[in-house]
């Protein structure tokens, strides 16, 4: 008394190429997640991003630290122009004193300017700091950190080196050492003078 | 009171309600003040020198400074937008709290919507697969068959 099933007509290939399908189904997504992830997970999450380069510097003129006068860049117009943000407090700063010092005396005398600007700290601070070290590049503040504002600052030592046209030609977050400010002064020396 | 009234009256209180909200609610853009402006800008901005805070919430000195900044330019007439492209210019899309959506930052917000899609698709190829339209429809053998046996059942003993 049995109602036989009758049998069911299939295609007899579709099981095979079905299961070629799920495969690819499966393995093309995680291969797109293994890719994704391999792009990301080598990034340093700390990296900060260098804005600015091959942008026009932002201009400033900014009181000197030891009072009278200002340093203005755009009298700077024309000359390589090495601009460094410092604070007293700073320990890496510390650190890229000597760096900055010897790159100073090499390149003065062909018309490279330096210019310390302070960060986040008081003019009197600043002063013990550059009697201690006797840096005798200019050195200017910041009222209101306006100007580190407007270089996209993050925190300190940071260092931009400016072109003769005006433009930011190198930015290094974090305290430079001799071989990159030697390397980028003399590619900002090599770049065309503005016309 | 018939069914389709009540529901109208419904309706209307319904109406009436978010009518009463809206008039409520303080403020187009005239009220606002000109720190609320500054502070819509600022919650938007990643503070430079924090971990995870942004520029309106942090009493940090620069982000400090950079409020100052905000409401210096929004008072020399630049649009939010402009405000936030100067910040973007300078410290990157990094600064921006929400990434903009587009290029590559659409991909969080796609990919999931592309995977219940697929998952859609995928289920519906499926029940169709299972459910093959030839096993419903009896041939005329079976219709026969099937009818043989239903008399076989109904013949008493």
């Amino acid at each position: 008394m049995r109602i036989e099933a009758p049998p069911r007509s299939h295609a007899p290939e579709a099981p095979r190429r079905s299961r070629w399908r799920t495969v690819a189904l499966v393995v093309v997504p995680l291969g797109a997640f293994a890719l994704l992830l391999a792009a990301s997970l080598g990034r340093d999450p700390r990296a900060l991003p260098s804005e600015l380069v091959g942008d026009p510097a932002p201009v400033f003129a900014l009181p000197n630290l030891e009072g009278g006068g200002t340093v203005d860049m755009a009298d700077l117009r024309g000359q390589v122009v090495v601009v460094n943000f410092w604070a007293s407090w700073c320990l890496e700063c510390r650190d890229e004193h000597p760096a900055l010092d010897a790159a100073w005396d090499r390149y003065r005398e062909r018309g490279v300017v330096f210019v310390g600007v302070l960060f986040e700290d008081t003019v009197g601070e600043g002063l013990v700091f550059a009697d201690e070290f006797e840096t005798d590049w200019p050195l200017v503040h910041d009222p209101g950190s306006r100007t580190a504002i407007a270089y996209g600052v993050f925190g300190v030592p940071e260092t931009f080196v400016i072109a003769p046209d005006g433009t930011v030609a190198a930015k290094r977050v974090g305290p430079v050492d001799y071989t990159w400010l030697t390397t980028e002064i003399e590619g900002a020396l090599r770049a065309p003078e503005p016309a | 009171m018939s069914g389709r009234t009540r529901l109208w009256l419904l309706l209307a209180a319904a109406a009436a309600v978010v009518a009463l909200a809206a008039v409520l609610t303080p403020g187009g853009g005239d009220a606002r003040t000109a720190d609320d402006r500054v502070r819509d800008i600022a919650s938007g901005l990643r503070c430079p020198v924090c971990q995870n805070l942004s520029v309106a919430d942090s009493p940090s000195a620069l982000a400090r400074e950079m409020r100052s900044e905000i409401a210096a330019r929004l008072r020399a007439g630049d649009t939010p937008d402009e405000v936030r492209d100067f910040f973007v210019e300078r410290y990157g899309e990094w600064v921006l709290l929400a990434p903009t959506r587009e290029g590559l930052n659409l991909l969080p917000w796609l990919v999931p919507i592309a995977g219940v899609l697929f998952g859609l698709g995928a289920w519906a190829m499926l029940v169709r697969r299972r459910s093959s339209p030839e096993a419903e429809t009896p041939t005329p053998a079976e219709r026969r068959q099937i009818q043989a046996e239903l008399d076989a059942l109904e013949e008493p003993g």
